[in-house]
């Protein structure tokens, strides 16, 4: 028989968790739910833009009934529960409704705090809390005039904004004299609250409010200096507390909260709290994001997979009044030892403050320009060293050069046709629409419904803060650890770790000992793991082809129209008149359509039909052509410029050292794709301060630069160091890449890696540490010994792989 | 599921494409018929399913895509296919049409007669 699981509490921290434990399993419980108001489960964070008008409670439906009864969920809907009975196992509701259970799941929530003062009972003083608190304001805007809310945070202001638009006249009333001061500072309070009395709400801060008065109904709010403003509606927004009233009475250790330990279970085993209602380590949350984390470590407990564990979150917080940009996030209060970085234009109302610490981000507060948020909180919650990135670090992640999104930083006062993604042609308001409307909350949600941020990546910041605006300071935001893909929970660092410590030494080993979801895996594991394989046991590792992307498998690049493009190796952009002759000879005899001369000095022949592959390859084999990579996350290219063989400006031979990196490093399979260059003296004309690796030849030897990227996002390398000789240049460069294949994630460039990673730690392992270069080196030189095979050769003329390019069967 | 009528009203007869080793598991060749190229797929259990080679998305080949479980991925875009019926995976939406096979003594027939699970538009 199946056991039974209660949920009392019909809010988003507790249905998500009972979604999270349907995915898990499906059919471990008979499940109940109580919710004390009378309708299904709703999006609270959305209900400001339902005072507002710009949203109807229809639309802010999570989970209408019908999903309960498709999932067979018995739902009591609009009633409390009064009493729960631990010894008997048994929850009774305020009209005698009662269920047993096996295991209980409290997410009551959190209450409105009221200030205790004279007049509260009076008809038109609500909170801001629950549908009913905004039909009672609905009304109220209806009839009536004159709005004070007390609160100057987060929700009073989303209340004020929201009654603005209903045409009161909305003053705001706060006891301090920063608005939302918990998460902004003096300037940055300032400027909103300017912003705001443009829009026609009034404030009166530093004033504390004594008494509500009226008679029959609310008709002004008294303050302790004796003045007194009108009101025919008072919102009363001060915070929120943890509703634990039942958790109490029923004996379950409380603090400010229902205390929980790191699975969200509570004093009594059988029972599990999680969302507003809990205290964990000690802190009690507020917002959406956090609580969705509770829910998915809940739901693994409750489907007795025992393995998540809930470490506590880091929230951000922003604000959702129409055409205001705030970010915040973090800790805010400076001490003696923390120090601020500070930009203030006001012409353009820009305000961006860091807090930091030991070079860390403590805390970040960005007013009008907010794009660069998610960085920060992402560099915030990696408790990330910035002391390489310092002097660019207020100017932001996407300060240069980047492409596709037309520039743009303030997405709240884009149009709804404005471009997103320029890459698949997704605008504005059809992210917002598939947000509200799909009911999303993350990246990876809208990255599937719209493909905006799904291809080059540019706009992701764009895209979060578009989710971060339409659903405010509730946006859930990828845990720390990304999971590899869906088939498993473990991120690419743990799976990577124990191939190693483990030996695993076949995907099959590595999926079963990770308990895999999916028996094959899947697009975005499969090609993953095969290169941690490959990375970990070079020769022993047997390559999966299956488990290769087709360029990969069919070592050339597939194109829209199905043919493949061939390109072929030219060490250091050097060819030869026999080269150019085979080259020319292959495209006349299989009719190849186009001949172009690729940004990385070689020449792509494009529009090969799929069977011609191996005996195109064959021919060019002939000249000595071979394989060139354009396909794979692999070694592309070498560009060099003439150096000083040629020019009279060049210091170095540039072009024989790009030949010599390129013989070390052909072949290799990397994380993600590979480009070098060589210039031959500071001019830089092989463009090497935009490749992974690059080198520039000065009169003294040779500078290495690394991580650089012309792509998408450009980024500039970091210079690694000087060295005197083009051996050295290998050394350091054969170490570099090796690092980089050991310790990056499969697909990830090396720009970003290095900021993630940072500088400091490459230099440390490459530059300083002189027994980790050379051993790196070692590692890379011997597993090239295993990779250095033409795969265009073996194909052309040993027939390996020959199914890959003949139909199995032409039917006439 | 609707059945087109057949332009000549005879039935189809199954025809011999292969091996079942002629195709690596997790893998798939191509059939050239007049009308087209038909993806043959090679599950982990050596279940065999045929989809016409064309993404519903953009066109893309199927036959090149990673497999897995019941599932392909196109190469060009990453939608994501079911090998039974040829329906695209949520939260995409578009349908190839897949056709009947079946595997005796390792030996794969197939049935030039598409299915059409979902009404179908061509896009090219």
């Amino acid at each position: 028989m199946k056991q039974k699981l209660v949920l009392i509490g019909n809010g988003m921290a507790g249905v998500r968790t009972l979604e999270e434990l349907l995915k898990l399993s499906p059919d471990a419980y008979d499940i109940t739910v109580f919710g004390a108001e009378p309708y299904g489960n709703y999006n609270r964070i959305l209900l400001s833009p339902v005072l507002a008008g710009e949203k109807t409670i229809d639309e802010i439906m999570l989970n209408e009934e019908h999903w309960y009864e498709d999932h067979g969920i018995a739902l009591h809907k609009g009633k409390t529960v009064v009493e729960v009975n631990r010894g008997k196992r048994r929850v009774v509701a305020l009209d005698g409704t009662a269920a047993e259970y096996d295991y209980l799941l409290f997410a009551t929530g959190s209450q409105p705090l009221m200030i205790p003062v004279p007049g509260l009972e009076l008809p038109g003083v609500l909170a801001f809390r629950d549908i009913a608190d905004v039909d009672r304001m609905l009304d109220a805007a209806g009839s009536h005039t004159f709005a004070v809310v007390i609160g100057g945070g987060l929700l009073g202001l989303e209340a004020a904004g929201g009654l603005i638009r209903r045409g009161m006249r909305v003053t705001v009333v706060h006891r301090e004299h920063t608005l939302m001061e918990r998460q902004l500072d003096r300037v940055a309070g300032k400027m909103l609250q300017d912003s705001l009395e443009k829009r026609g709400i009034q404030f009166l801060m530093g004033a504390e409010t004594t008494a509500i008065t009226g008679n029959s109904r609310v008709q002004g709010v008294r303050f302790k200096d004796g003045s007194e403003i009108a009101a025919d509606l008072v919102v009363m927004a001060v915070g929120i507390r943890p509703n634990i009233a039942l958790a109490r009475k029923s004996g379950l250790y409380c603090e400010r909260g229902i205390v929980v330990n790191d699975t969200l279970q509570t004093f009594d085993p059988r029972v599990y709290a999680v969302g507003e209602c809990v205290q964990h380590r000690g802190q009690v949350y507020g917002l959406v994001a956090p609580l969705f984390e509770q829910a998915k470590v809940c739901a693994n407990h409750l489907a007795r997979l025992g393995y998540a564990r809930y470490q506590g979150s880091v929230s951000s917080t922003k604000l959702k009044v129409t055409g205001v940009d705030v970010f915040s996030a973090g800790d805010l209060t400076a001490d003696a030892a923390s120090e601020e970085i500070v930009i203030q234009d006001a012409a353009r109302g820009v305000y961006k403050k860091l807090v930091l610490k030991d070079n860390r981000i403590r805390g970040a507060v960005l007013y009008g320009d907010t794009l660069d948020g998610g960085w920060y909180f992402d560099l915030l919650r990696a408790n990330r060293d910035i002391s390489d990135i310092r002097d660019h670090l207020m100017f932001g992640q996407t300060n240069l050069g980047d492409s596709g999104y037309g520039g743009e930083n303030r997405v709240a006062l884009m149009k709804d046709d404005a471009e997103i993604c320029g890459c698949n042609g997704v605008c504005k308001g059809t992210i917002v629409r598939a947000i509200s409307d799909k009911k999303l909350f993350t990246l990876e949600d809208v990255r599937a419904h719209t493909k905006a941020s799904s291809s080059c990546g540019s706009c992701t910041a764009l895209v979060e803060q578009i989710l971060i605006s339409t659903l405010g300071g509730n946006y859930s935001v990828a845990p720390k650890q990304k999971p590899l893909c869906k088939c498993t929970d473990y991120s690419h660092d743990d799976v990577r770790k124990v191939i190693r410590e483990q030996r695993l030494t076949t995907l099959r080993a590595a999926m079963d000992y990770f308990e895999w979801r999916n028996p094959d895996g899947c697009h975005v594991c499969r090609p993953a793991l095969n290169y941690y394989m490959l990375c970990a046991w070079p020769g022993v590792y047997k390559d999966d082809k299956q488990s290769r992307f087709i360029n990969e498998r069919a070592h050339a690049n597939i194109q829209k129209d199905g043919t493949y493009s061939v390109v072929p190796r030219m060490w250091g952009g050097v060819t030869t008149s026999d080269e150019l002759r085979a080259i020319a000879g292959v495209a006349d005899k299989y009719k190849i359509p186009t001949i172009k001369i690729t940004g990385g000095q070689r020449i792509d022949l494009l529009g090969v039909k799929k069977q011609d592959l191996p005996v195109v390859w064959g021919e060019l084999n002939k000249a000595g052509l071979v394989s060139g990579h354009a396909y794979g996350k692999a070694l592309r290219t070498v560009k060099t410029c003439v150096g000083s063989e040629w020019c009279r400006f060049g210091v170095q031979d540039s072009t024989a050292l790009g030949i010599q990196l390129e013989k070390m490093c052909w072949g290799t399979w990397t994380p993600h794709k590979v480009k070098m260059a060589v210039s031959g003296c500071p001019r830089n004309c092989a463009e090497a301060t935009i490749k992974d690796f690059g080198v520039v030849a000065v009169e003294s030897g040779w500078e290495l630069h690394v991580g650089g990227n012309g792509g998408v996002k450009v980024r500039t390398t970091d210079l690694l160091c000087h060295v005197k000789t083009g051996e050295e240049a290998l050394e350091y460069c054969a170490a570099f890449l090796q690092l980089y294949r050991e310790e990056a994630r499969y697909l990830e460039r090396t720009a970003p890696w290095i900021e993630r990673v940072g500088l400091s730690y490459v230099k440390q392992r490459i530059v300083e540490d002189v027994n980790s270069r050379k051993a790196l080196q070692q590692r890379f030189l011997e597993s090239q010994k295993h990779f250095q095979v033409d795969p265009w050769a073996e194909r052309a003329n040993q027939g390996v792989d020959r199914h890959e390019f003949i139909p199995l069967k032409q039917v006439v | 599921m609707t059945m087109p009528p057949l332009a000549n009203q005879q039935s189809p007869a199954w025809i011999e494409v292969g091996k079942l080793d002629d195709i690596p598991r997790l893998g798939s060749r191509v059939v050239r018929t007049a009308h087209g190229d038909i993806a043959v797929f090679r599950a982990a259990d050596d279940a065999v399913f045929a989809l016409r080679d064309h993404c519903p998305h953009r066109g893309g080949p199927l036959s090149q895509g990673i497999v897995y479980g019941r599932t392909v991925a196109c190469p060009l875009h990453n939608w994501c296919i079911d090998l039974n019926n040829g329906q695209a995976l949520a939260p995409d939406e578009g349908c190839t049409p897949h056709y009947p096979v079946r595997v005796e003594r390792e030996v794969i027939y197939l049935l030039l007669q598409p299915i059409f699970t979902q009404a179908w538009v061509k896009d090219d």
